[in-house]
């Protein structure tokens, strides 16, 4: 008997005007995968990526999570399903404390029941934020302001807010952009724990990175699928290497 | 100086301001209360304190959505008219005593916020500002030709609340200080529910809209609805505030409505601190004592109103308060 997917999307297309970015594509995840989508630019990474993490609704096809469609709903939705996701341009509360920008998303799973109650009382949602610091390493750095903070420290300051609503599925757009080696390796370790207990998807453009970390690729050109597979599989498709590797990149 | 025992800091230590501040914010309610207790000792006449109160109550009302939230509302004098009317229109027309006339009030702001709000927080930036901005010009013009009932052009007269009588407790409201400190009742109360509003999870999450409302999203928070929370939250607040001028003044001018009203609101929250609690106070104060001064000089008193607005923004865009707050805490 085949496993659920954790998330399956069937045929899933968008139209932005006459402009087709994404064509009839349709995918599924295991449970625990950690799979990274690549492809050149506008090969309809973003679209999908936005599909996927409900910040953009197919103009057709479903979305299924966990077996219940949830194609269309709102993206606060999608994150109390279980779905979570980071950006590709860091997005942090600036003038929040980097404690608070981890509580504050924390709290968003807990809040529904006490919205009124007294921020205090609600300490679990504090120490959900203690710990996640601990884990992308910024318990140093907790009580400053998160708009001071490094670009590197900024991204992770990301992950661990995406984390705070316990997502099942987390879905990371260019984790390492604009990153140092250092940074970048950092991150990588990072990706890799995270994956241990829950689905990644990532969206990258740095191939070697996705080659590396990934259990699974696929590959997006024109708006469809042109490749999926193992990264060995990948190395050796003809028809990656024409559009994407041949190009001298990375 | 040393201190003299972990647990016991000394009286430098007690004196420094940043443990001075975090005592005074942990109180914020209690503290401002005080200051506003003595403010009528410090200003030259009752009147004047009276408009600091109830301003001030208006502007932190439209500090909710504005400082907090991150929304510029160009339309709040829908919110503060409509509960001044709501007020006058339950004393004058329909002769019900004066606490359900303040009910009344509240209702019609409240009801004006979720239609507003509803309406306008669809649009961002500075569309928001010009859909509020127009809804609240439509409700101007509704009052103003709704001529039986508001009074129109002339506004609503005979909302008279002579003196109150709760129990023992007898008020002369012809008495400014006696007014004074029943209206201060009020705001204080308003102040209490809005220190409880800001120090829940709701308050934390508004100030993260404010910050970054597409992460704010993306953390499953309802954006729209929020917002929109916050919005209905500031009317209520903001309709008090017109509700208590209603009785204070006697009458409601349709200039409560108007443009203006809502113009006037933001620059005192804009020179008070926007986003502290009681840089609108504060604010409220400065513009009403400017306009005090100046107004005895020259009948143009707005146009040294706008320089001095111009050359608070520009050299302390935190506002008095706000700079205040940030070189204590320094």
């Amino acid at each position: 008997m085949m496993e659920e997917p954790i998330i399956r999307a069937e045929g899933i297309s968008r139209r932005f005007g006459g402009f087709v970015a994404l064509r009839e594509v349709s995918l599924s995840f295991r449970s625990g995968e950690l799979a990274s989508i690549i492809g050149p630019n506008g090969a309809g990474k973003s679209t999908l990526f936005n599909i996927l993490s409900g910040s953009l609704a197919p103009t057709d096809g479903r979305i299924l999570f966990e077996g219940n469609d949830v194609t269309g709903l709102p993206q606060h939705r999608f994150v109390h399903a279980g779905i979570s996701k980071s950006f590709q341009i860091t997005n942090v509360f600036p003038q929040l404390s980097v404690h608070e920008n981890v509580r504050v998303a924390a709290q968003a799973m807990v809040a529904g029941k006490n919205f009124w109650s007294r921020r205090s009382r609600l300490i679990e949602t504090d120490e959900t934020a203690r710990a996640l610091l601990v884990e992308v390493g910024l318990e140093g750095v907790a009580r400053r302001r998160a708009g001071e903070l490094a670009h590197g420290q900024q991204r992770a300051l990301e992950i661990a807010m995406a984390m705070a609503c316990e997502p099942r599925l987390l879905l990371l757009d260019e984790p390492t952009a604009g990153m140092s080696p250092e940074e970048t390796k950092d991150m990588v370790q990072l990706i890799e724990g995270l994956a241990r207990s829950r689905t990644v998807i990532l969206v990258e453009h740095k191939m070697k990175m996705v080659l590396g970390i990934s259990q699974r690729v696929i590959v997006l050109h024109h708006g469809e699928l042109l490749a999926d597979g193992t990264p060995d599989q990948i190395r050796n498709d003809a028809n990656v290497k024409r559009v994407y590797l041949g190009q001298g990149r990375h | 100086m040393k201190s003299t025992a972990v647990a016991t800091p000394s009286m430098w230590e007690r004196m420094d301001p940043r443990r001075l501040m975090g005592g005074v914010s942990q109180h914020r309610v209690l503290a401002s209360a005080a200051v506003l207790a003595v403010l009528p000792l410090l200003v030259p006449y009752p009147a004047l304190a009276i408009n600091v109160l109830i301003y001030g109550l208006f502007a932190a009302g439209f500090n909710l959505v504005f400082g907090y939230t991150g929304l510029l509302s160009l339309g709040h004098a829908a919110l503060f008219g409509t509960g001044a009317y709501g007020c006058g229109i339950a004393i004058a027309v329909l002769g019900l005593p004066w606490y359900a006339a303040i009910l009344v009030g509240l209702v019609f702001s409240t009801v004006s916020a979720a239609l507003i709000g509803g309406l306008a927080i669809r649009t961002r930036g500075v569309y928001f500002g010009m859909v509020t901005l127009a809804l609240a010009q439509c409700l101007y013009f509704l009052f103003y030709q709704w001529v039986s009932v508001t009074g129109g052009e002339s506004g609503l007269r005979g909302v008279m609340v002579p003196s109150i009588d709760i129990g023992p407790i007898h008020l002369d409201l012809f008495d400014p200080v006696q007014k004074y400190y029943f209206l201060l009742a009020f705001v204080v109360l308003a102040l209490m529910a809005f220190s409880r509003i800001l120090d829940s999870p709701f308050g934390a999450v508004i100030e993260g809209i404010r910050e970054n409302e597409n992460r704010a999203r993306a953390s499953g928070y309802n954006v729209w609805f929020l917002k929109w929370m916050s919005f209905v939250l500031s009317g209520l607040f903001c309709g008090l505030a017109g509700a208590l001028n209603a009785i204070h003044l006697g009458v409601v001018s349709i200039d409560s409505l108007f443009y203006t009203t809502s113009g006037t609101v933001v620059m005192m929250v804009l020179l008070g601190g926007m986003g502290t609690f009681f840089g609108p106070f504060v604010g409220a104060a400065a513009f009403l004592s400017l306009e005090d001064i100046t107004a005895n000089w020259t009948s143009h008193w707005q146009l040294i109103a706008g320089l001095v607005f111009i050359a608070c923004v520009r050299f302390f865009p935190r506002g008095i308060w706000g700079s205040i707050l940030a070189r204590l805490r320094a």
